[in-house]
């Protein structure tokens, strides 16, 4: 069910995402094995050149990631029609076995490059360039990623069966019992709310540390807890943040706060988790190349700001998941 | 202050691109015709999907047709009983309906003949359906109306030739306005028995049976139950035929959009093309910005400027034309593709219904190619040599 102009243009993007990374990554790996800083020669001219394409390729790469998600969601929104059973999103990711992973590569491939253009900004601020061996490596894993979520995703579409009308029966009920599973297990809600708010006092509280002091216990500790609180957000909005949104005691489903219904609050609302999330964890992951003698001023400048940014980010994030709990009329206790 | 360069570098952009303006016409109209032929397909698609499940959402839950050999065939109004004992149904209605074709005019027409309970979404009636009984009554669609040679109204009268070869003549009393185009159309209402004697159908026989039932859930085990009872039927239901139309506009327009994937590809290497090639005067312009200071990566934010700038503005004009070809002219190039059924509507307008998904496809399938293949070539102009350069 490959015609499907979603599907077309997903799968369009992700080739022009996997051939702008691999040759980002053919172009990293030629840098990591004559990359010399000290050699004024034709060559090393040529390599820092290529690094700004590099840049730009992943850049672009990021871009389209980010979009490529909604996209990705939108489309299982969108063929849920198709297959009986399934009431939105989470029923059409769940149609075949491959859906919800090739989302999670999703993820793990904005994280990836996000951190990547993070990590090349560092860098670049610095004379000598100390991170550009590690940087291309980390550009290789991207790449393995990618790869992944190209794959993933192909089979998902693949081997998703619209079911319509045949020409011998009208009805498919007799083959398939129960349809799709439409609805994702979640977390009782009282004690989801309960650890997602002390969760969120702990890493403000954390992430308010490391902003005054970049060292190591604090900047570790808020890498950990903004991991923590992301995995942990995820569920909450599965188990009660969407049933206030909704209205509703049973709805469960993470992507319909993205639609037109529910104001598009999905988008600052997920657009804030992630972001504030990234820089968290971002300024612990960064605590090692405080070593390097030339970024030892640039790294805590950049943890300060990405602690602050952290806290406003997951505080609005926090303020809009709670808004509906406080104001509209709906009760789950 | 940072913004501010930012600005600067698009302000000089701007300029740069205003001076070659035959170059970048070009590119932009080729651009913009690419993504009106995508634009369109998928605007259609669309909102003829939006449309269907709109029409849909009041049919009944269950149709129950008889097939005979595979095809088609009257189905007995006798076992109508038995389905209403059947827990869970709530009603069973035997429907007549059929397709004229009137050579006058050479279209179809869509017959309908209502019984006792009549139709129940007759609100967009301009006069009054006719009744049960009413031997010569009609009510017709805005575009049957429309194509006769004389204009008909209400109190005229229109003449349709039995399956006997004898002309019966109905009285208009009724004409659907024009807000429910696609299914009133080519509409004609007429009453059960006047369409019966119409098409020479013999009694206690229908041409389908359409089945209620109340609880949204009931309805699989309804339908099932159905078939047990009497196996050479085929009940339909509704989810069923929302999810085929969906399906096969889905089909249908990423079929059309496959083919254009050709037009797609020339426009791309037309781009990568015009990229590369960069005139004397071009590298000159570069070389001499890098001689007074403007490093790569500025070189390079003035190519994504000029990228954006040219794929926005094909976008955006693109779209614009989409959207007026299909809401306004009716999609009259790519609509008898996506449509393709039997029937001939002379005309009809769709609701506009345009989103953000739609966009994000049509940004993927266009723009994102178009960025993608000037970046190797941006960077290339980026590098170049300022030294070299101006030396020509």
């Amino acid at each position: 069910m490959f015609l499907h102009p979603g599907i077309i243009a997903l799968t369009l993007g992700s080739v022009i995402v996997l051939l702008l990374v691999f040759f980002a990554s053919a172009l990293g790996i030629k840098i990591i094995r004559r990359w010399d800083i000290k050699s004024s020669s034709e060559e090393q001219l040529m390599l820092e050149r290529k690094t700004y394409l590099v840049s730009t390729l992943v850049q672009y790469a990021l871009l389209f990631e980010v979009v490529s998600i909604f996209l990705f969601i939108y489309t299982a929104e969108d063929i849920h029609t198709l297959l009986a059973g399934a009431m939105c999103a989470t029923g059409s990711l769940n149609a075949n076995p491959f859906g919800f992973p090739a989302l999670y590569a999703k993820i793990a491939v904005f994280f990836t490059a996000a951190s990547w253009i993070a990590v090349n900004h560092l860098d670049n601020k610095a004379e000598d360039y100390p991170l550009i061996k590690m940087k291309y490596k980390l550009l290789l894993a991207a790449l393995v990623l990618l790869i992944t979520e190209f794959i993933l995703q192909f089979l998902y579409f693949l081997k998703i069966e619209p079911d319509v009308i045949t020409s011998c029966c009208g009805v498919m009920f007799s083959e398939k019992g129960k349809g799709i599973a439409s609805s994702l297990a979640s977390f009782p809600p009282l004690p989801a709310m309960i650890l997602f708010y002390s969760l969120f006092a702990v890493t403000t509280a954390t992430g308010a540390a490391a902003y005054k002091q970049q060292r190591k216990p604090f900047t570790y500790l808020l890498s950990i807890f903004t991991f923590m609180f992301f995995i942990f957000s995820i569920a909450a909005i599965i188990s009660f943040i969407s049933l206030y949104f909704y209205q509703l005691p049973t709805h469960h489903c993470p992507f319909d706060i993205l639609q037109k219904e529910y104001y598009y609050i999905g988008y600052p609302l997920y657009a804030f988790l992630f972001a504030g999330s990234f820089l968290g964890i971002m300024a612990g992951v960064v605590e090692r190349f405080k070593k390097i003698p030339s970024m030892n001023r640039i790294i805590p400048a950049a943890q300060k700001r990405w602690a602050l940014y952290s806290i406003i980010f997951l505080t609005i994030f926090t303020l809009i998941a709670s808004a509906p709990i406080i104001l509209l009329p709906f009760r789950l206790y | 202050m940072a913004i501010n360069k930012h600005k600067n570098i698009l302000d000089y952009t701007l300029q740069s691109l205003l001076r070659r303006k035959f170059k970048n016409t070009g590119i932009i109209l080729v651009f913009t015709f690419i993504i009106f032929a995508v634009s369109s397909i998928i605007l259609l698609s669309y909102s003829l999907k939006k449309e269907a499940g709109m029409l849909l959402k009041y049919s009944p839950e269950i149709i129950v047709q008889k097939i005979l050999a595979g095809r088609h065939e009257l189905i007995s109004t006798k076992i109508k009983n038995e389905i209403m004992g059947i827990p869970g149904v709530s009603k069973v209605e035997p429907r007549y309906w059929g397709y004229y074709y009137d050579s006058g005019v050479r279209a179809n027409y869509t017959i309908i003949g209502i019984g006792v309970s009549g139709i129940e979404n007759n609100r967009l009636i301009k006069g009054r359906m006719p009744s049960a009984n009413e031997k010569n009554a009609a009510a017709i669609g805005r575009e049957i109306a429309d194509a006769r040679i004389i204009k008909k109204d209400i109190g005229d009268s229109l003449n349709l030739q039995n399956s006997e070869g004898r002309w019966m003549e109905f009285k208009i009393v009724g004409i659907f306005e024009s807000d429910s185009e696609i299914l009133t159309a080519d509409l004609i209402i007429i009453s059960e028995s006047a369409f019966k004697s119409l098409v020479g159908m013999p009694e206690d026989t229908a041409t389908d049976l359409a089945v209620r039932v109340a609880n949204e859930t009931e309805i699989p085990t309804a339908a099932r139950k159905i078939k047990e009872l009497f196996p050479y039927s085929r009940p339909i239901l509704r989810d069923e035929v929302i999810r085929t139309y969906d399906a096969v506009f889905g089909w249908r327009s990423g079929l059309i959009l496959a083919m254009f994937a050709g037009a797609l590809a020339a426009f791309i290497i037309l781009a990568w093309d015009k990229a590369t090639g960069l005139s004397a005067e071009e590298k000159q312009e570069i070389g001499i910005l890098k001689a007074i200071g403007w490093e790569t990566s500025d070189i390079l934010e003035m190519k994504f400027w000029e990228g954006l700038v040219i794929s926005l503005t094909s976008f955006m004009c693109g779209l614009i034309l989409a959207y007026l070809h299909i809401f306004l002219l009716d999609g009259f190039l790519f609509a008898p593709a996506l449509k393709g059924w039997s029937v001939i509507y002379p005309h009809f307008n769709l609701a506009p219904f345009i989103d953000f998904y739609q966009i994000a496809i049509l940004m993927a399938i266009t723009v994102l190619p178009y960025i993608a293949s000037t970046i190797i070539p941006s960077w290339k102009a980026s590098i170049t040599d300022p030294d070299t350069v101006m030396r020509g």
